[in-house]
């Protein structure tokens, strides 16, 4: 098997936009946050992406404004390069090579053309201790400089960006990790540690959290694991230090801000809530509640006028100094687990999955943006912990995207498990779906699988549970009565008393497979008739899969007894297995390839194949740690021409997959890669002039005219100049008209003015008769 | 250390009172404290808090303010009258009507030439400290509420009263009346600092801080709902606290904001939670917040950041109960006598016949009865009370008298008063033959009396000063100590005086030799072990097991301990507390690894323990959660998910 390099795995669509501490721009007309491999410029009044800055290779982990440039910005990513932007225009204007792995960037007005980056202290990836360096930009022209001189100030440091802050005027830098806290003096070149107790033993957690410097006085604000905020004074000796506590957060400080005056302080946690507290009048403080989810980062504009709260469901919410929230920008939301496949909506081509509690999301890929949630579960959900309540579990959508099938469930301690299996259709005057059927308990157990049938004639669900049975839905049309058509149960069946694990329709919707464990049964589903037995063992069923389009003839299957198996279904008779510990096989639903996530020692391996043949198209090693348990092809706007042969299977549709820590995944091939970097250098073109996009559409537009204008007037170079040129016109529109004379006057002149004389005219009669 | 049977008693309703006053007096580092019976308690600070000298209270004569001049103790109260006290007899010197209704407010100018008290009638009257007591000067101008609040400019020359609504600064040498703001609410206490900023705290729950010269208002400390009702300044004036309603302590710093520049804020910073009532006395002693209120206790919180190392002072101090004992036994007749401020009780203790494995509840044969109440004459409360051991002689004191009476207790119970005479005998207590004196170091007539045979006759043991100890009768001294004994006792067979000091040193003394045993120098050389030094409560009884004469047991509020003095004493590597060890190693190992303490904490919150003539031991127990669940309701707060 081969390894290519030419695809690379890149984060694209529905990363985090919550990861780090988002920054507005000083005239808070722009959200700065870093967004997977690339930082994204949002505009704080319309939530629209203004511009995507590409050009990390690995996650972005911090961006700061330049504190000399307030149209520049700093970013800095796992990929060791620290890169400047001009963010309004989109264009990266250097790159600073550090070599180390970033964790996150502080900067400050005071120390000019010094950035401070976390590090890890041993040049290891693995390392678990981390070091505050300060690193000297040199001052070259080049677009991209080595960064030779990195100087050691604070070891031991929190990788996390809101442990580190810098104090009044970036004369100290107070950095927080553990029980301890550590304020260095830049002037004096000395550092003072305070330490509080553990407290477990009292069931108090007093760990820091995160930390925020006053901006005018010199007061650290600290946040704690118990949800004390303590405000440090007099920290510039050992002993005397003095603080003061706050307490209103029952949970840990997750992150605090004080606003560029320093009249309030700022802060939140798991409780949704942000709280302003008035500096020095701390028992007046200010809520913001309901915020939906638990406050991972505030950021504050330079003005003060705006803040901005990043949130645990990836979103950011953007707040007016009022304490009223006036935008919201949702990205996509990734609970700790994704318990429906990851699924493509037919009709808009967005990504369907669990949204919020009770939800579905839809995500559009290509435009990086959450389109709307729908409500399944229509309850109220109740924010505690232990409290079981329903979520939905399985989704499906037929080929048209016109019906789409959901089940939820609850399972209480004591009490049985709870089912529901609603069918919603789409409704084209809302543009949504709407509830058509609820099935209240549809099967005695948990649903396994479900899966629509893709043949255009019949629309027909069906659902595969514990309990040992199948069964199959239709939509029974009531046309004679005066209810709409709902749906209801058509058929149950089972295969000796064995439980069913997955199910699969072949592509035109003639054949239906389910696993029974270790025994494969396909079916007719217009008869319901059982055609043949397949079986392999040993080992239970875990994927079917119909292969497509010239390989329809084929079965796939897979087996937790690390078998992938391939069935002829002409002959009913194996055509070839290969030991494979498969955990996911996705199938393209536009060509015949098929995925083959298969884990192996802690990561996982990408197989790409036709079940043609038993050869990979393309294979990639260590993916990524973990087990890969979802995964979906997604159609492309813009069909790649690769005609490398191991990038082909890119061209139409493109490979989504979920690792296990929720981190959305994708390929991106060299060609694409080459269309982004020259759309980007496109825009490099002229630098004297700020070009946008939009410069460059209309002074492109501009040009094109001019010379179709050139090409039109040339061949008619002594045709008479058009009247706007004539002296009486130009007269009558410069003049003031308070000067000029009565109209009756004028519309002689400008009559005349426009007339054509009548000895050129006859020139040009003589010219053209002549020959 | 041996099995014993074990009386548990909780039939002691034992219930110390709120905490009214307090004035520490920084050059001899007592601090005088006053509870709501008018009693006035003296602590030494620099002898391990030890509760030096009670001076019991008296009815209707309750004090509302303590100030120090000096060495002498000044007291006030709703009474109308300025007492002074003999800390030598440990009585009130004398009573001085002020005319001026009742006092809510004494204060000595930091000069120690005059005292000032607030008045009912809105007054300020200044007296001169005399040598032989205080005579009235002249009264400030007079206001139209109650002066509720005084506080002396350091200087001398001015003094900040707090009042209804307002707050009045007068000039003390001509009386005019400066700066005054008002406002709706009464101002608790007030504070004025050298640089003219006064500190008040009110009703409203504000502390609040204004400018002396020109009476405006500079900041606002909103710090509860409920009432500030203490404030106190550090000497250096760089720390003000203020006790709330709540039970919290609040500390101000003066603080610069910028690390920089030298301007100075004063700036609200930690928050103290010690108390679950109000906190009505406060005061800063430099190294450590004392504070005290309703709920009884006297908390000292060290301010850590004062201490190099962690040591004594460096831990949290509360102190619950007096240190010296109010029960007395008769060890033989099995009676407790339970010493009230207004009545002695006297019970006769259960018994039981059952035998059980050790850790067992045994049933009782009779249930503990009360025999006796006795109700004490006049007004003045009971300051120490003794029963003989046979259980014939009941003996108590106050102030101004003491009375004996003979006690039946057979099968009709009576009491006839043998003795009555004036004078105060201190604290004092009947021992048995072995004598066990119960001693208030404070005072100077502990009497013991030693009962032969019904004959009476009258052994006097009395501490001169507070650090030696002088036996008449024997005619010798003890060698003078650094620290206050704070139990002793005299061993029945040996004829050895064994002393705890406050500090928790051990000391016996063989009356007979007239000097220091062999022991008592060994344990000296040696020294005590770590872990014994550090206990933060004074030991408040010595007792002897007449079995076995090598055995003393002391008992402090958490522990009671026997040492026995045949077996090796613990170097500082030992195991102090090796009960626990002992009983998992087998019979044979186990003589290696003993040494001459044995504590054990089983009981809690002890009030008092003895050995019985039977060999069983009565504990007395008061817990603190019993006493907790007597006091008034703190005030309402708010509680998270309540």
């Amino acid at each position: 098997m081969v390894e290519h390099t030419g695809i690379r795995v890149v984060h694209r669509g529905g990363s985090k936009i919550n990861f780090r501490e988002p920054v507005i721009t000083s005239d808070s007309r722009f959200l700065l946050c870093g967004s997977g491999e690339s930082v994204k410029v949002y505009s704080t009044s319309t939530e629209e992406c203004v511009h995507d800055l590409q050009g990390h290779t690995d996650l972005v982990t911090g961006v700061v404004l330049n504190p000399s440039n307030h149209l520049q910005a700093y970013s800095c990513s796992a990929d060791g390069t620290v890169r400047l932007w001009d963010f309004t225009d989109g264009i990266l204007i250097k790159t600073f090579i550090i070599r180390y792995h970033i964790f996150s960037i502080h900067v400050s007005e005071k120390h000019v053309g010094v950035l401070f980056v976390v590090v890890p202290m041993a040049n290891e990836k693995g390392s678990e201790l981390f070091q505050l360096v300060a690193v000297h930009l040199p001052r070259s022209g080049d677009p991209e400089v080595e960064v030779g001189e990195l100087s050691a100030v604070l070891c031991d440091v929190s990788p996390n960006p809101g442990a580190v802050s810098f104090g009044t005027g970036g004369e100290y830098i107070a950095a927080a990790k553990g029980l301890q806290l550590e304020v260095f003096f830049f002037k004096k070149q000395k550092s003072y540690r305070f330490s509080l107790k553990s407290g477990m033993n009292k069931g108090i957690n007093n760990s820091f959290t995160c930390i925020s410097c006053h901006p005018k006085e010199d007061c650290i604000a600290t946040g704690h694991a118990d949800g004390k905020i303590r405000l440090w004074r007099n920290f510039n000796q050992k002993k005397e230090y003095t603080y003061s506590t706050l307490h209103w957060h029952h949970n840990a400080v997750n992150t605090l801000r004080f606003t560029p005056e320093g009249t309030n302080l700022l802060s939140g946690g798991i409780e949704s809530v942000l709280v302003q507290w008035r500096y020095t009048q701390e028992n007046q403080k200010d809520f913001l509640p309901r915020l939906g989810a638990a406050i991972t980062h505030i950021a504050v504009s330079p003005d003060g006028s705006l803040f901005c709260t990043s949130h645990a469901d990836n979103k950011i919410t953007i707040i007016l100094s009022s304490v009223k929230v006036s935008a919201i920008i949702q990205g996509l939301v990734k609970d700790d687990c994704v318990r429906t496949d990851l699924m493509i909506d037919p009709r808009s081509k967005a990504l369907v999955l669990n949204g919020k509690p009770g939800h579905l999301q839809f995500y559009s890929l290509h435009r990086d943006k959450q389109l709307y949630n729908l409500d399944i579960v229509q309850q109220e959900y109740i924010h505690e912990q232990g409290v079981d309540q329903f979520q939905v579990v399985k989704a499906a959508f037929d080929t048209h995207g016109d019906w789409l099938a959901t089940v939820e469930e609850r399972r209480q301690k004591s009490s049985e498990l709870e089912i529901n299996l609603k069918l919603w259709s789409y409704d084209e005057q809302t543009q949504s779906f709407v509830l058509n059927t609820t099935v209240t308990a549809p099967h005695e157990d948990q649903i396994t699988a479900m899966c629509f049938s893709p043949s255009p004639e019949t629309t027909l669900l069906v659902t595969t549970s514990l309990d040992g049975h199948f069964k199959a839905w239709l939509l029974a049309d009531h046309s004679d009565t005066e209810e709409s058509a709902s749906w209801s149960c058509d058929f149950v069946g089972g295969y000796h008393l064995l439980k069913p694990g997955c199910c699969c329709f072949s592509a035109d919707g003639s054949l239906l497979a389910f696993g029974f464990q270790e025994v494969v049964t396909v079916w007719s589903p217009t008869s319901w008739e059982l055609l043949t037995t397949l079986s392999q063992p040993p080992g239970a069923v875990r994927d079917l899969c119909f292969g497509r389009l010239s390989c329809s003839k084929y079965l796939l299957g897979t087996s937790t007894k690390n078998q992938l198996c391939c069935w002829n279904l002409l002959t009913c008779s194996l055509e070839w297995n290969t030991p494979m510990d498969v955990s996911l096989l996705q199938a393209d639903p536009f060509s015949e390839n098929m995925a083959a996530f298969c884990s192996q020692s802690g990561s996982t391996d990408l197989f790409v194949f036709k079940p043609s043949e038993p050869r990979p198209l393309f294979s990639k090693k260590a993916l990524c740690t973990g087990k890969v348990e979802r995964a979906i092809f997604a159609p492309r706007d813009q069909m790649l021409e690769s005609s490398e042969e191991y990038s082909q299977w890119l061209n139409r549709s493109q490979l989504y997959f979920l690792t296990q820590h929720m981190d959305l995944m994708t390929f991106s091939t060299k060609t694409e890669e080459d269309r982004l970097l020259a759309s980007s250098k496109q825009l490099m073109v002229d630098d004297s002039v700020a070009i946008t996009p939009f410069y460059l559409l209309l002074g492109r537009h501009k040009q094109q005219q001019q010379e179709k204008q050139e090409l039109l007037t040339n061949p008619l170079a002594e045709r008479t100049p058009l009247p706007q040129g004539s002296i009486a016109i130009k007269e009558l529109l410069d003049t003031p008209a308070h000067v000029l004379p009565s109209a009756s006057f004028l519309c002689s002149m400008f009559v005349r003015s426009l007339l054509v004389s009548s000895s050129s005219r006859s020139k040009l009669e003589d010219n053209v008769c002549t020959p | 250390m041996g099995e014993f049977k074990v009386h548990r008693v909780r039939f002691f309703e034992y219930m110390p009172t709120a905490i009214r006053a307090m004035s520490f007096n920084a050059h001899t580092e007592r601090l005088a404290l006053a509870r709501v019976d008018g009693s006035v308690e003296v602590f030494n600070f620099a002898d391990r808090y030890f509760q030096e000298k009670v001076i019991p209270g008296k009815d209707a004569h309750s004090i509302e303010a303590l100030c120090w001049v000096g060495g002498r103790l000044f007291s006030a109260g709703l009474h109308g009258e300025i007492t002074e006290y003999d800390l030598e007899n440990l009585r009130p010197k004398y009573s001085l009507e002020a005319y001026g209704g009742p006092i809510w407010t004494i204060i000595s100018n930091p000069q120690g030439t005059h005292v000032a008290i607030g008045c009912e009638d809105g007054t300020v009257k200044l007296f001169e400290v005399l040598a032989e007591g205080v005579q009235f000067e002249r009264n400030l101008d007079r206001q139209k509420g109650r002066i509720i609040s005084l506080s002396w400019h350091p200087s001398g020359t001015r003094i900040a009263a707090g009042m209804m609504d307002m707050i009045r600064v007068f000039d003390v040498l001509t009386g005019d009346v400066g700066g005054c703001k008002s406002r709706e609410t009464v101002v608790w206490t007030v504070v004025f600092l050298s640089d003219h900023t006064i500190f008040s705290s009110d009703s409203a729950g504000k502390v609040q801080v204004w400018d002396g010269h020109t009476g405006t208002l500079v900041k606002t400390h909103q710090l509860t709902k409920w009432d500030v009702l203490a404030l106190s300044v550090s000497k250096d004036e760089s720390s003000v606290v203020a006790g709330t309603s709540e039970g919290t302590v609040v500390q101000f710093q003066f603080i610069a904001p910028n690390l920089q520049q030298q301007e100075k804020e004063w700036v609200r910073t930690r928050t103290f939670k010690n108390h679950t009532h109000d906190v009505r006395a406060l005061v800063e002693i430099g190294t450590a917040i004392v504070s005290g209120g309703m709920d009884t206790q006297l908390v000292v919180r060290p301010l850590l950041e004062k201490f190099e190392e962690k040591c004594f002072a460096s831990g949290l101090r509360r102190i619950h109960f007096p240190h010296r004992n109010l029960v007395s036994c008769a060890q033989k007749a099995r009676l407790l006598l339970l010493q009230f401020p207004g009545q002695l009780e006297l019970w006769r203790l259960g018994e039981s016949d059952g035998h059980g494995k050790p850790g067992d509840i045994l049933p009782l044969k009779t249930k503990p009865e009360k025999l006796l109440y006795l109700k004490r004459k006049g007004k003045d409360h009971i300051c120490c009370s003794a029963l003989s051991s046979c259980g014939g002689w009941l003996a108590y004191s106050t102030v101004s008298s003491v009375r004996l009476y003979r006690l039946q207790t057979d099968n009709n119970i009576s009491i006839t008063k043998v003795l009555q005479s004036p004078g105060c005998l201190g604290m004092w207590s009947l021992p048995v033959r072995t004598m066990t004196t119960e001693l208030g170091l404070a005072l100077h007539l502990p009497v013991t009396l030693k009962e032969t045979q019904s004959k009476l006759c009258i052994t006097l043991a009395i501490p001169f000063s507070h650090n030696h100890v002088s036996l008449f009768q024997l005619h010798c001294m003890v060698p003078m100590y650094s620290s206050c004994p704070s139990a002793m006792g005299i061993h029945p067979t040996t004829n050895n005086l064994t002393m705890v000091h406050a500090d928790q040193q051990i000391f016996e003394f063989s009356i007979a030799e007239k000097q220091y045993t062999v022991w008592s120098r060994k344990l000296q050389m040696q020294g005590l072990h770590n872990l014994w030094l550090n206990r933060d409560t004074p030991v408040t009884h010595v007792t002897f097991n007449p079995k076995n004469p090598d055995q003393i047991l002391l008992h402090d509020m958490y522990m009671f301990c026997i040492i026995d003095q045949s077996l090796p004493l613990p170097d500082q590597k030992t195991q102090f507390y090796n009960q626990m060890t002992l009983r998992s190693l087998s019979e044979q190992e186990r003589p290696s690894h003993l040494h001459a303490f044995k504590v054990c904490k089983s009981f809690q919150d002890l009030m008092c323990m003895r050995l019985l003539d039977d060999q069983s031991l009565v504990v007395v127990e008061r817990p603190l959660m019993a006493i907790n669940s007597q006091l008034p309701a703190p005030v309402r707060q708010k509680k998270f998910a309540t």
